[in-house]
């Protein structure tokens, strides 16, 4: 399978300054999240690989498309939500829209036909007629994604979507990209140094670090692990609890306090822990999964400088 | 699909050719432009100048005519270099005020509001973002400029005969590349000015400053230094010179039969000319090549 995006070495520099130095990977997720404070890259690894910085050394696939040599076939399969205010304040939302799946190489008629689905997709439906000046921060922030979905991208750049938006708007915005994402046509990278935006929409993240990869780990895979780790707050527990446990096959430490933390082994469900406990005359108080949330994995890259995870 | 329905659906159709994009931005900026009645009218008044002509040329024909308006014949004004010069010359004044109207609005907003990005994260180049906003201009002068003016040359044509045309071909020639060569100019100052500062109504008046300001500041340098290569910066004597060879090659007239010459004694070289006006072209397209990119960088 052609990976989404491809780095071999990529390098690049503003004046004297690295800003993203060497990196290298090959990247296949369906949403991967771009992480990292700011200043780490991100925004710079964006528009590398749409092409508006030019790479000092090495190179970039997008969809198996060389970034300096195809950037015409790369900027064709791609759609754009940058991250500042962009737009013709003069111009009404439909028509920008518009304007912007002729240029992607949509006839005339269908490009009017997307840019007014587009529109209501993103639920400005009624605003689309409106100059785009008069628009909310959060109209702006849809009206960029309508023109970054218009022309049917393959894969679409998210520069930090929710920059700006109350929490309801932050809330549409997510729900729409996932919408987007489970659509299951469209690959996605999107950028943000809010990790609940990237835990809500990507399966994979790409952490940052200095213009360095400090991380790349697939979420979906943390969760599924995280699922088998549990800890059990228990009143009565006793030997004949954890023997019972262990007769499961589950591996069982003891906590302070009648504390449990089990591995659940493959095959036997929660269920069967309550079913155990009421036969050995015990509650279980309080019952959870382990969360290694991204937020860990965020700061543990952060913090290891080889950024193994 | 019916818009009520909100759901997402990517374009699987078939797309227009590549090279075509570039009239998107200029159909956009046409239909804008149309919205204003002071423009549209404006160009339409534009258009006065070669109607009169018409009527000069056709009254130069008509014998009958003249004698009706009591005028000698002999004396009528004679259809020759010096009339097109004289009409390309009122057009062109024009078509300055009109690219002064017109040009700055093409880019600025588009920096101002960081809409450039938009454009360049598609298919579409830089080249043919600036190829597609200078189109506006060239189709816009055109139609003020050579286009009349060739057709007033045809209608000239038509009623002297053959014989007059073929002897002046030159005419119709100097009429397309002169005018070309000032659009190409006042295109790229329009959109390089406005690049610049990103606003419109200082990117007009910095091009009323280079044109008018700039040539004071050459007669200053003439008087001062002694000397004529101030005139390398007075853009509508640069365009002059070039015109005067464009139309008369060695058939040179007095100073001031149009518009743009300078004195006699005070005109430099025509290569000069060119050079300059070379110059000028390479540096506003340094200066777009700076602005205009999918995102600013501050080193």
């Amino acid at each position: 399978m052609t990976p989404v995006i491809e780095l071999e070495n990529l390098e690049v520099r503003f004046g004297k300054r690295v800003i993203l130095k060497r990196l290298s990977g090959r990247f296949s997720g369906r949403a991967i999240g771009l992480l990292g404070p700011n200043g780490a890259g991100k925004s710079t690894l964006i528009n590398t690989l749409l092409g508006f910085h030019k790479p000092a050394s090495g190179t970039a696939r997008v969809l198996g498309h060389d970034i300096r040599k195809q950037t015409r076939a790369v900027r064709s399969l791609t759609g754009y939500m940058p991250e500042n205010d962009s737009f013709i304040a003069t111009m009404s939302g439909v028509r920008l829209v518009r304007l912007m799946a002729e240029l992607a190489g949509l006839p005339k008629q269908q490009a009017l036909e997307q840019a007014h689905e587009a529109f209501v997709y993103v639920g400005l439906g009624e605003a689309r007629y409106r100059n785009l000046g008069t628009y909310s921060l959060g109209m702006k922030q849809m009206a960029k994604l309508a023109q970054a979905i218009v022309h049917g991208p393959k894969l679409l750049f998210l520069d930090e979507p929710t920059n700006g938006l109350d929490p309801s708007a932050r809330q549409r915005m997510i729900r729409l990209i996932q919408e987007i994402r489970d659509q299951g046509d469209i690959h996605m990278i999107l950028s943000s140094h809010l990790l609940r935006d990237v835990e809500e929409t990507c399966d994979q993240v790409l952490i940052l670090k200095d213009g360095q990869i400090a991380a790349y780990c697939d979420l979906e895979d943390e969760r599924r692990s995280n699922r088998s780790f549990l800890e059990l707050e228990t009143r009565g527990a006793n030997g004949t609890f954890t023997s019972g446990l262990e007769q499961l096959g589950c591996e069982v430490a003891v906590g302070v306090g009648e504390r449990l933390k089990l591995v659940l082994p493959e095959g036997v469900e929660v269920r069967q822990l309550y079913e155990l406990a009421a036969a050995r005359n015990v509650q279980i108080r309080r019952l959870q999964h382990k969360r290694d949330s991204l937020e860990d994995i965020f700061l543990k890259a952060m913090g290891d400088a080889n950024g193994r995870l | 699909m019916a818009v009520y329905k909100k759901h997402y659906r990517g374009y699987q159709g078939p797309l227009t050719s590549a090279w075509s994009r570039f009239l998107v931005p200029v159909r956009y900026t046409f239909e804008d432009l149309n919205r204003s009645r002071f423009l549209t009218l404006f160009f339409l008044g534009s258009l006065i100048w070669p109607v009169l002509c018409a009527a000069f040329i056709w009254l130069g024909h008509n014998l009958s005519a003249l004698k009706l308006l009591n005028i000698p014949a002999g004396k009528f004004i004679s259809i020759d270099v010096l009339f097109f010069q004289t009409y390309l010359g009122f057009q062109s004044m024009l078509a300055f005020f009109m690219t002064a109207f017109v040009g700055p609005g093409l880019v600025s907003p588009d920096l101002a509001n960081n809409a450039v990005p938009l454009y360049l994260a598609r298919p579409f180049s830089r080249v043919e973002y600036v190829a597609g906003k200078m189109s506006v201009l060239v189709i816009l002068l055109s139609a003020m400029t050579w286009l009349p003016g060739l057709a007033l040359f045809g209608f000239q044509a038509y009623l002297e005969g053959n014989d007059w045309a073929g002897q002046n071909t030159r005419i119709a020639s100097a009429l397309f590349a002169g005018s070309m060569v000032y659009i190409l100019i006042l295109s790229f100052l329009a959109l390089a000015l406005s690049a610049w500062v990103k606003w419109r109504p200082v990117a007009g008046a910095l091009l009323f400053g280079v044109f008018f300001v700039a040539a004071g500041f050459g007669v200053a340098i003439n008087q001062v230094l002694r000397t004529k290569w101030g005139h390398l910066i007075n853009i509508s004597y640069l365009i002059g010179t070039v015109w005067t060879e464009l139309f008369e090659e060695k058939l040179r007239r007095g100073p001031g039969a149009v518009f743009f010459r300078v004195k006699s004694g005070e005109e430099i070289p025509v290569w000069a000319a060119w050079t300059a006006l070379g110059v000028v072209c390479v540096f506003c397209a340094w200066m777009l090549n700076k602005k205009i990119r999918g995102v600013e960088v501050v080193r």
